[in-house]
């Protein structure tokens, strides 16, 4: 469902971060992006939902050519796609419930619709009863699974997430970890950009690597490849 | 498997709409010195637009009621004879330059003169001391005065009378003043327009936050714009509203001076009505207009979208 060919991508000040990327990605696929920091992970997911345009090369999703993807077009994009950050990017002034039925609201989804979909949202990332309360009332694993609800309430084909452990322990990471998993079964494709080598370890997926804005490796149920 | 996710909808629905509202409505309240700074100025601006509209509009009037009737009163020497007059008519009228000729006898400029000034003037029925006149009109008024020249030289006649140069001056006048007020106007509209812009710059850094995960979820760019857009509109539209108000106020008192003071002129002050509808109309549409672009400016720059 998802396609890159030849993707490059030069940024306005010159750094080349992708350098003629391939790959194919299947619906349903669970996938590590690995690589060293500076490595173009980042640039990488970053083309997939738009927030960048590949200079050169083409990029498909559901067939769909999104490097000439009109710009009016891209929202329809990203309502296909989930995303999620390391700084889980929620708003201060809204309790969990709101943060999450924004992500509906702003689309103009139905009342009716809204709220009976973020109730199963929270329900499915455990925070049902913490719906009233602010994300400063939350530890950083709770504001990350609020982050998730938001990223998967519109049911996304893909969800995609940059370093989404990065700023949690490792005890919680392994919670996320296996919300991550349960959307993936459900039949959400999803893909992680991470450093976490214990998880990419021992919970076997994909592992593609990226390099210098290249993929050098791409192996079923690899593991992390790096040290520490 | 073609993507039907790709389609865009537009529909805007009555509930978004209302969220659109609300929305603008917060940051008005929210920002609420730089939104009294730039309702301040669009109202300054708004009403020099109205009082420069209220003078330009009149001296146009002015200056048409009076080309139109550049007439000239051609008094016929006392004691002609019947056929001296017609003789006289059928001279002028075939004069070049003139358009039509209009014979009053001295009992008819009485009867005017008394509707115009009151009845007090019917004791000179006694013994009528005006002059029996032509009125003539040329076809083009700017040559009114070559054609009074040519019938003052006639025969018959006492003496030509008409606006002299007057008419010109005024002309020159209103140019010069439409020039030197539209570049103010235009000033001081990039005034109110930047100081808007800068309210709703203002408006989106705060909301930075929020515009990011809008983007983000999909919300589409017009969704994005709207709430900036009607706080633009409102800033405009409250900027407005004082304009309006004093501007109506001064034209009423105004008219309500002038009017007595003109009747039997040969210009009149354009009517209280329907004319202060179309400045109040012209002052809101430009408040409108100076909050939309204002916001668009700053939309273009800092939400990219
Ligand atoms: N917006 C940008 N403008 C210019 N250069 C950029 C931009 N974003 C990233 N880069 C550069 O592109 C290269 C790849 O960056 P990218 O963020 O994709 O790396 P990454 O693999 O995600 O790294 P990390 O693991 O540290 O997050 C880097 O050299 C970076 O400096
Ligand atoms: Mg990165």
């Amino acid at each position: 469902m998802i396609q890159m060919k030849n993707v490059y991508k030069k940024y306005p000040n010159g750094i080349v971060a992708l350098n003629g990327l391939n790959v194919e990605i299947e619906q349903g696929e669970f996938i590590y992006i690995v690589g060293p920091s500076g490595a173009g992970k980042s640039t990488f997911i970053k083309m997939m939902y738009r927030e960048e345009r590949p200079s050169s090369g083409q990029m498909f999703v559901d067939d769909i050519d999104i490097a000439t993807l009109k710009n009016r077009k891209v929202p329809m994009l990203r309502r296909q796609i989930g995303v999620v950050f390391q700084d889980f990017k929620l708003l201060t002034k809204l309790n969990v419930y709101e943060n999450v039925a924004f992500a509906l609201e702003v689309i103009e989804e139905k009342p009716a619709d809204i709220k009976k979909r973020v109730m199963e949202v929270l329900d499915l990332v455990g925070l049902k009863h913490k719906a009233k309360m602010f994300p400063t009332e939350l530890s950083g694993g709770e504001q990350q699974r609020v982050s998730i609800a938001r990223s998967i309430v519109n049911m996304p084909k893909v969800m995609i997430a940059d370093e989404p452990t990065g700023n949690l322990d490792p005890e919680t990471a392994w919670d996320i970890m296996n919300l991550f998993e349960r959307i993936n079964k459900a039949g959400t494709t999803v893909i992680m950009a991470t450093h976490n080598q214990q998880i990419v370890n021992t919970r076997r997926h994909r592992v593609i690597a990226i390099e210098g804005g290249l993929i050098v490796r791409d192996v079923a149920g690899g593991d992390y490849g790096y040290e520490g | 498997m073609s993507a039907m996710w790709l389609e865009v909808t537009t529909a805007m629905k009555a509930r978004t709409m209302v969220r659109h509202f609300r929305e603008s409505f917060k940051s008005i309240g929210r920002n609420s010195w730089m939104t009294f700074a730039s309702v301040s100025a669009v109202t300054v601006t708004l009403l020099l637009v109205g009082v420069f509209v209220l003078i330009m509009m009149n001296l146009n009037k002015v200056a048409d009621d009076l080309e139109n009737d550049v007439e000239m009163k051609v008094f016929i020497s006392l004691g002609a004879e019947e056929e001296i007059v017609q003789n006289l008519e059928s001279q002028i009228s075939d004069m070049p330059g003139v358009e039509s000729t209009d014979f009053s006898t001295k009992e008819e400029e009485l009867t005017d003169l008394v509707l115009d000034l009151g009845e007090e003037f019917r004791l000179f029925e006694q013994s009528n001391p005006l002059f029996d006149v032509f009125y003539v009109k040329a076809v083009d008024p700017q040559q009114t005065e070559k054609v009074a020249t040519d019938i003052a030289a006639l025969e018959n006649i006492q003496k030509v009378e008409y606006g002299e140069g007057k008419i010109q001056k005024l002309f020159d006048f209103l140019n010069a003043g439409r020039n030197v007020g539209l570049v103010l106007i235009l000033a001081l509209l990039f005034t109110a327009m930047f100081l808007i812009s800068n309210t709703i710059r203002i408006t989106i850094v705060a909301r930075r936050r929020e515009i990011e995960i809008m983007k983000l979820v999909g919300a589409t760019n017009w969704f994005v714009r709207i709430p900036f857009i009607l706080e633009g509109m409102w800033l405009g539209i409250l900027g407005s509203i004082v304009p309006i108000g004093l501007v109506a106020l001064l034209y009423s008192k105004v008219t309500e001076f002038a009017q007595p003071r003109l009747t039997g002129e040969l210009f009149q002050l354009l009517e209280f009505t329907p004319f202060i509808y179309q400045v109040s109309a012209l002052i809101l549409m430009m408040g409108v207009f100076i909050g939309i672009w204002g916001s668009f400016m700053s939309i273009r720059k800092f939400l990219r979208v």
